[in-house]
């Protein structure tokens, strides 16, 4: 189970998105997975190792590194990747759901069933809107929330986005202080810029489709007031005129059926 | 055979499973598998060349690592999830062995052609019957190997907080020796996602069963009003197909009945012509 199974997850949800969730999805898959196992992972692979004290005494470097690193960037990242992805999975679920209802309809002979293919259930995109739409909203919602925890959590625990080349270490056993050295310190803040960057872009785009929903919301709800102002149970009169029908075609039987008997 | 394949595996399990065992899997996948392979495996994979002790002395360095840690976190969490997600292989297996039933009636009832086959094998089976007691037992297993890992895991780890420093007294090291683990915060930080996650399996799984049971008895409580109403946990759909069989042969035999009628009454003929149901 590694990125490549989650893309293959997440794909799926694609086709229900909006055309600015799928914008999101890329940027997600290729500026930040892929940035992060092709070239993050290496950057911060050699980390401790390379972590340098200036100190012969035995066990300073490992305290003074968990003092100044409490959880890698890599791991912050992956974790935050993991998290910020994983909503997504609540619309597949949904639509996951719709298309049973629809089989089972489709299996019952139910005449509402427009398919002609169980085929076709299968293949068929669901428009983004009653139940839907709220579990769409509320997976935005909570990509956003994720994005902004974990940008605020590398903020708190590495005091700004820099990564200092030297760091001065009294943490026991190390004897008074001792100045330790940074593996790769100007890289390691490139891509924490970069990170950090396309972490921001991915929270324009929440927040873009977030907007583009509301706004479509209640368009769609101003066209059906308007509609229901021009043709009163517009709807409804269809269903009253089958309905009558239905009633002249039993009365008919009925009268045929009495005839025979 | 690695993570992949018994998440290939376990995918098809889900199609039989009840909602709350496809929001089960979905966290044990994502929140405990994944992160275990693309973060938990790289925190813990310089525990040893990392493992540093305030003496020269040889073997000293293996021996206080051995001593403190016999059985590494990533290892037991590896063996953790392959117990606690193989009971839903005899799910699985229970599901195998009715499908291959359903199919041995189909030709023994002359409807063994191969379009008759794939829907055996495509339709989701319903949790009734012995399949419920599989079912029911798979996650009492899974319940059970949860807590004896966390319970495992307590006592090999008591607390669940990576210490920095471990004082070790075992031959060959002289005296008392300091050791330094590497990276015990952010150890402890995924001990503590991880102990995170497992409970919410745990609370899934109860959840699960608590379902189940309830939806047995209500099942039950329905039976007995209605003892007519009772569908066969072996041919659920054959029975809903043999009943369309039945009304099918009733609609012929009424149309032949009618049209008979018909032919004897032809001034009955226009009024039977607007008769769509007929």
């Amino acid at each position: 189970m590694d990125w490549g199974s989650l893309q293959t997850i997440l794909g799926g949800v694609n086709k229900h998105s909006t055309s600015i969730g799928k914008i999101w999805l890329t940027v997600l898959f290729i500026f930040r997975i892929m940035i992060l196992v092709v070239a993050a992972e290496r950057v911060w692979g050699d980390e401790q190792d390379d972590f340098i004290c200036n100190t012969l005494q035995p066990g300073c470097k490992n305290v003074c590194y968990d003092h100044f690193f409490p959880i890698s960037h890599i791991r912050l990242w992956a974790l935050q990747l993991i998290f910020v992805s994983t909503p997504a999975l609540l619309v597949a679920m949904h639509v996951a759901y719709r298309r049973h209802e629809k089989k089972r309809q489709f299996r019952k002979g139910d005449q509402k069933c427009e398919y002609k293919d169980i085929e076709e259930i299968r293949s068929q995109r669901f428009h983004i809107e009653g139940a839907l739409w709220w579990t769409y909203t509320c997976s935005i919602f909570f990509r956003l929330v994720f994005e902004a925890v974990f940008m605020y959590a590398f903020y708190f625990m590495y005091d700004g986005f820099r990564m200092p080349r030297l760091m001065k270490c009294s943490a026991w056993p190390c004897p008074n202080t001792v100045d330790c050295f940074v593996s790769r310190p100007t890289e390691k803040t490139v891509f924490t810029i970069f990170m950090i960057a396309v972490s921001s872009i991915c929270i324009l785009l929440n927040v873009a489709e977030l907007c583009y929903l509301l706004t479509k919301f209640f368009l769609r709800r101003s066209k059906k007031a308007g509609n229901q102002k021009h043709h009163p149970n517009h709807e409804n009169k269809e269903e009253t005129k089958q309905n009558e029908m239905n009633e002249l075609i039993s009365d008919s039987c009925q009268n045929t059926v009495i005839g025979f008997t | 055979m690695n993570w992949a394949g018994l998440y290939a595996v376990l995918s098809g399990v889900n199609r039989h499973s009840t909602a709350i065992g496809r929001i089960w899997l979905s966290v044990i996948f994502i929140f405990r598998i994944m992160v275990l392979v693309v973060a938990a495996e790289s925190v813990w994979g310089d525990e040893k060349s990392a493992f540093t002790c305030n003496t020269q002395q040889p073997g000293c360095n293996s021996v206080c690592y051995d001593h403190f840690f016999p059985v590494s976190h990533i290892r037991l969490w590896a063996l953790q999830l392959i117990l606690v997600t193989t009971p839903a292989l005899l799910v699985a297996m229970h599901v195998a062995y009715q499908q291959h039933q359903e199919k041995k009636l189909l030709m023994m009832t002359g409807h063994g052609d191969a379009k008759h086959l794939e829907e055996v094998k495509k339709h989701k089976m319903r949790i009734a019957g012995s399949l419920w007691w599989t079912y029911v037992c798979s996650v009492v297993f899974r319940l059970l190997f949860e807590a004896v890992f966390m319970y495992l895991f307590y006592m090999i780890y008591p607390g669940y907080q990576m210490v920095r420093l471990v004082k070790c007294e075992a031959y060959p090291c002289p005296n008392t020796v300091d050791c330094f683990v590497s990276r015990p915060t952010e150890k402890t930080i995924f001990t503590v996602f991880m102990l995170v996650t497992s409970s919410i399996c745990i609370v899934l799984n109860m959840a699960e069963l608590v379902y189940l049971v309830v939806r047995a008895c209500a099942r039950r409580g329905r039976e007995h009003s209605n003892p007519s109403g009772k569908g066969s946990f072996y041919g659920h759909k054959l029975s809903s197909e043999y009943k369309q069989n039945e009304i099918n042969q009733l609609l012929t035999e009424q149309d032949g009945s009618l049209k008979d009628m018909l032919r004897r009454n032809p001034s009955l003929q226009e009024k039977g012509d607007r008769c769509s149901a007929c």
